[in-house]
């Protein structure tokens, strides 16, 4: 009686499963989406509120980690911004998107980096 | 049956794009990624670019040009007020300080014409780094620095030492050659060439120094070089202030807050 239990619990479990992580990429698609349409007026703060939101939501989704870390490049926050393009291309390394962000951050951050005397 | 293909094929290749347009949804947007200033300058209300240790190579007057450039460059960024004084001769000041105003060290170009009296008005030469540095100990003098400070109401203190140099290499370059096959085409290949090239390197060591106290709060060396072709003759003062035109914005960085603009892609 048990084990059939378990069974059809493990059954609708597996057949649940990506119907959840469906609903989580659909949730953070649509802060996603909102984060883009109030960063493009500039109000990045509001944006950068969304993809936290939308990282939260789906950590495995690259595209949220890549427009975060965007954001903070564009407050300043260029450690935060490198820790955010980390998990997008940790995410996604074939992203060749991703990938071209990164190199110009990095170009950026390399910059300052030895302006400090820090090793970049 | 033909125009049912192409309506099918047409269709097709919409659908295609757009699920393309779909996988790789994406929009660019300009940013402006703001860099921190090195030096926190909010005591200062004032700024006195007060001279440099340089000489007078090829006709440029690195240290007239040098502050002439940095003032106006302060002036226009409204930066912080900028002190319209005389420069401060400070070759001269370096060497009575070290005692040596007769063993004055005797720059190259007067090391090779020895004949020829040295005019007192007319700033030495240099050709490197070492030549200017019997002169470096003038910007550890704190009471110097002080008085000039208190003279001036205390303002930050920007001086250092400016060489500004010819140079000349030789060497294989890799320039770009057309050239044509038997079929008339054209293509573009790299091709390696012996060249004897000229130019300058441009140092700059920039001292920013506490008005109030005298002592050192910053400390910044830049180093810019251009070479062109032996046979180019271009004037030594236009390629300084190509030079300059590179290490201003890290220059500016140091007072105040710089922002890069550039382009990203936000992903859907």
């Amino acid at each position: 009686m048990f084990a059939r239990q378990l069974v059809i619990g493990l059954l609708l479990a597996l057949v649940s499963a990506p119907a959840v992580w469906a609903d989580q990429r659909g949730d953070a698609k649509k802060q996603v989406e909102f984060g883009i349409q109030v960063a493009q007026r500039g109000l990045w703060r509001e944006a950068i509120y969304r993809w936290e939101r939308a990282t939260q939501i789906d950590p495995t989704y690259a595209a949220a980690f890549n427009n975060l870390a965007v954001a903070y490049e564009h407050e300043g926050q260029l450690a935060k911004a490198r820790d955010a393009y980390d998990k997008a291309l940790a995410l996604e390394p074939t992203n060749a998107l991703v990938r071209q962000n990164y190199d110009l951050f990095k170009e950026i951050n390399d910059r300052v980096l030895q302006k400090d005397g820090r090793q970049p | 049956m033909t125009a049912f293909f192409r309506k099918t094929v047409g269709s097709l290749s919409l659908a295609l794009v757009a699920a393309f347009a779909a996988c790789t949804s994406y929009t660019e947007i300009p940013i402006e990624t703001p860099i921190q200033p090195k030096l926190d300058v909010s005591a200062f209300q004032r700024i006195f670019i007060a001279g440099f240790i340089a000489g007078a190579n090829e006709d440029v007057d690195a240290n007239m040009e040098t502050v002439r450039l940095l003032r106006s460059q302060l002036r226009n960024k409204g930066i912080m007020r900028v002190i319209d004084a005389d420069t401060l001769p400070l070759l001269e000041v370096a060497r009575q300080s070290s005692g040596e105003a007769n063993t004055a060290p005797v720059p190259d170009q007067q090391a090779v014409t020895p004949q020829e009296p040295q005019d007192p008005n007319k700033a030495p030469v240099f050709n490197d780094e070492k030549a200017l540095e019997p002169y470096n100990h003038i910007f550890a003098n704190v009471a110097y620095w002080k008085r000039i400070g208190e003279e001036f109401q205390q303002p930050l203190i920007v001086t250092g030492a400016v060489l500004f140099a010819p140079q000349q290499r030789s060497g294989f370059v890799q320039r770009e050659q057309e050239v044509y096959d038997p079929f008339g085409r054209r293509s573009v290949v790299p091709v390696r060439t012996y060249m004897e090239r000229k130019g300058f390197v441009l140092r700059p060591t920039f001292i920013f120094i506490d008005g109030r106290t005298g002592e050192t709060l910053h400390t910044e060396t830049f180093r810019e070089e251009i070479l062109y072709n032996a046979s180019q003759q271009t004037p030594a003062l236009s390629s300084y202030f190509e030079l300059m035109d590179r290490l201003l914005p890290a220059f500016l960085n140091t007072l105040s807050a710089q922002k890069i603009k550039g382009t990203r892609t936000l992903l859907k």
